[in-house]
């Protein structure tokens, strides 16, 4: 008890960023039950990330390495996962909400018969009646507010969040911790849904996750001719481009550059903001942007109570003016 | 071999209103009065890979849904648009369900039509948005899955090679039926109800299930609705706003300097 446990994502030999984040998210909370930080790593060859992870803070790693494992395989991963939070017995278990750990946490929740809350963006416990009790925070969808998620009488309490929300910890170099290998038996009745090959896509492309500066468009760039102005606004700041949900909806940008809720959660240090009202969503996906600008047309449009630059206007007149004016001040 | 195939769909409140959207923040349920109900968009692509599947193999598709007695208008439509046949999931007793007490009880409506070849699901609901319930409904259904599915090559009516997505490319999976899959909107086009459809859809049948088909599965009063939910809302709140906003105004090139001045100011040019 008093354990919080993470699913430790690795894909190619190398830890994702967000397992990095959800341990540090767990260090954090562990603080508050002076209970240990457990990971769980699946894959093959992938014992020298046990010790990364230690570095980072994790006290106990289980390893679960095969080749079978190599890829993820949905149902050995779920019954492997399950059974050793059935052993260890946690408060509280985090899962980064990668397309992966989408489809891994709820199959892993349901086999523990315990809840799942997608999507938080902040954590905290709370003492509600006699328990201490994880309250998840979510956006609550399209409104204007936020949702706290209880989970009062299962455990574990467990939460996937998206890549970005949380930050990673410091490394320390050298720190111990105790690393456990298992190695549970495979049925073939794990593998009625087999993975059997990785197809890697968007070779070369700039992903979000680590651009400095993002210019973003929503749906009130369809009386300025659609996204182009975007695009070349985020090429002149050599930043990236993306876009809102209604942005993907009129097949402007790929589903990867969507931000909000339901899309992309990023923290540049510029965020700037085109034509989009500010439904919460859209803005639970940047809100942590070191400094955000919004520019739309209406002036009552929520957009503007979370932006630290604003401009009420005209997309199309403000932005050319922008992309000319940006170009003289790089030029000098 | 005729396939037995089984669609489940959601009424969701229109995304487009979704700005109207508000809490009471005294119960913590949702105010959605005005706002239209329509068929969550992933759901409809669901059902036209079940319609397509058909087409190839043969069979029989029934669309599924779990929600209040207005849900139905969504089956209607489903039907108009080519499947065989609806089933409403509908209960006092099924509301205020998390996606697993939601799963357990879409799971034993699709046991009801005895021996399922394949269950199709869109990926995620446009409100709840959480993608949680393909994958708890194939474990209710013992079942494996896939989620995140982009393509569904059928090799042969009992093999079948899904392309599921990742952030930076795709997996195929080799999957053996019966199973569950749940789609992305890209998985295809999705056709719309023509006027015949709408005709025939008349002498098609709505099968109605309450709390009985929980009974008939094994499932007991705690498994269900919000009594069988792990997960309650404790609260509602406004989100904290801590920027405060300058605005900026003037003719766009003014507008353009002070801006640009101004992010030099905070060094993030």
């Amino acid at each position: 008890m008093n354990e919080i446990v993470i699913w430790a994502e690795q894909r190619d030999h190398r830890l994702l960023q967000v397992a990095l984040e959800v341990l540090q998210k767990a260090r954090d909370l562990s603080s508050f039950y002076k209970g240990r930080v457990s990971a769980i790593l699946i894959g093959e060859n992938c014992a020298h990330l046990a010790e990364e992870l230690v570095e980072y803070g994790a006290s106990r790693v289980f390893v679960v390495e095969n080749p079978k494992l190599r890829l993820y395989q949905s149902e050995a991963y779920a019954r492997i996962i399950a059974r050793i939070l059935e052993e260890v017995a946690p408060e509280i278990v985090l899962i980064g909400g990668t397309t992966i750990g989408m489809d891994l946490a709820p199959a892993v929740a349901a086999r523990l018969r315990t809840g799942l809350t997608a999507h938080c963006v902040d954590l905290f416990v709370e003492k509600i009646g006699d328990r201490d009790q994880l309250v998840q925070v979510v956006p609550g969808w399209g409104g204007n507010m936020m949702i706290r998620i209880v989970c009062p009488e299962h455990r574990p309490q467990m939460v996937t969040i998206r890549p970005g929300v949380m930050e990673k910890g410091e490394r320390k170099p050298g720190e111990k911790g105790e690393i456990v290998f298992l190695k549970p038996e495979l049925r073939e009745e794990d593998f009625q849904a087999r993975a059997i090959e990785f197809v890697r896509e968007q070779q070369g492309e700039k992903t979000l996750d680590d651009a400095e500066i993002i210019v973003s468009g929503g749906f009130g760039l369809y009386s300025a001719g659609g996204f182009g102005l975007v695009e070349e606004l985020a090429a002149v700041l050599g930043g990236e481009f993306a876009g809102t949900r209604p942005a993907f909806d009129e097949s402007w940008i790929p589903e990867s550059r969507m931000i909000g809720q339901s899309g992309k959660t990023v923290r540049p240090k510029l965020f700037i903001s085109i034509g989009a009202s500010g439904a919460v969503h859209y803005t639970t996906g940047f809100q942590k942007s070191r400094v955000i600008v919004a520019i739309d047309k209406n002036p009552n449009a929520p957009i503007f109570s979370i932006a630290d630059l604003g401009i009420v206007g005209d997309v199309k007149k403000i932005v050319p003016a922008l992309i000319e004016e940006l170009k003289r001040d790089r030029s000098l | 071999m005729p396939l037995k195939i089984a669609v489940c769909i959601k009424q969701v409140p229109d995304p487009e209103h979704f700005d109207r959207i508000a809490m009471d923040p005294q119960t913590g349920t949702i105010i959605r009065s005005g706002i239209p109900a329509v068929t969550n968009l992933p759901d409809r692509h669901a059902l036209e890979e079940a319609l397509r599947i058909r087409e190839k193999y043969g069979g029989s598709v029934t669309v599924l849904t779990m929600g209040p007695p207005q849900a139905r208008k969504c089956l209607e439509e489903a039907l108009a648009t080519g499947a065989d046949r609806g089933m409403l999931l509908c209960d006092p007793s099924f509301a205020g369900a998390d996606t697993l007490a939601t799963a357990r009880v879409l799971a034993a409506g699709i046991q009801t039509l005895k021996g399922c070849d394949i269950v199709l699901c869109g990926n995620e609901s446009a409100d709840g948005a959480t993608g949680q319930l393909p994958a708890q409904l194939a474990f209710f259904l013992g079942m494996p899955h896939v989620t995140y599915a982009r393509n569904i090559k059928w090799m042969d009516e009992r093999k079948i090679i899904v392309e599921r997505d990742t952030e930076t490319g795709y997996l195929k999976v080799d999957l053996r039926l019966p199973a569950v899959i749940a789609v992305l909107r890209k998985i295809n086009d999705y056709r719309l109800p023509t006027v015949m459809g709408i005709v025939e859809a008349a002498g098609k049948e709505i099968l109605e299930h309450g709390c009985a088909v929980c009974e008939g599965a094994g499932l007991s009063w705690d498994e269900i609705g919000g009594k069988g939910s792990p997960t309650k809302v404790a609260g509602v709140f406004e989100p904290a706003h801590k920027r405060k906003v300058e605005m900026i105004d003037g003719e766009p090139q003014d507008i353009a300097k002070k801006l640009i001045r101004k992010l030099h100011e905070f060094d993030v040019l």
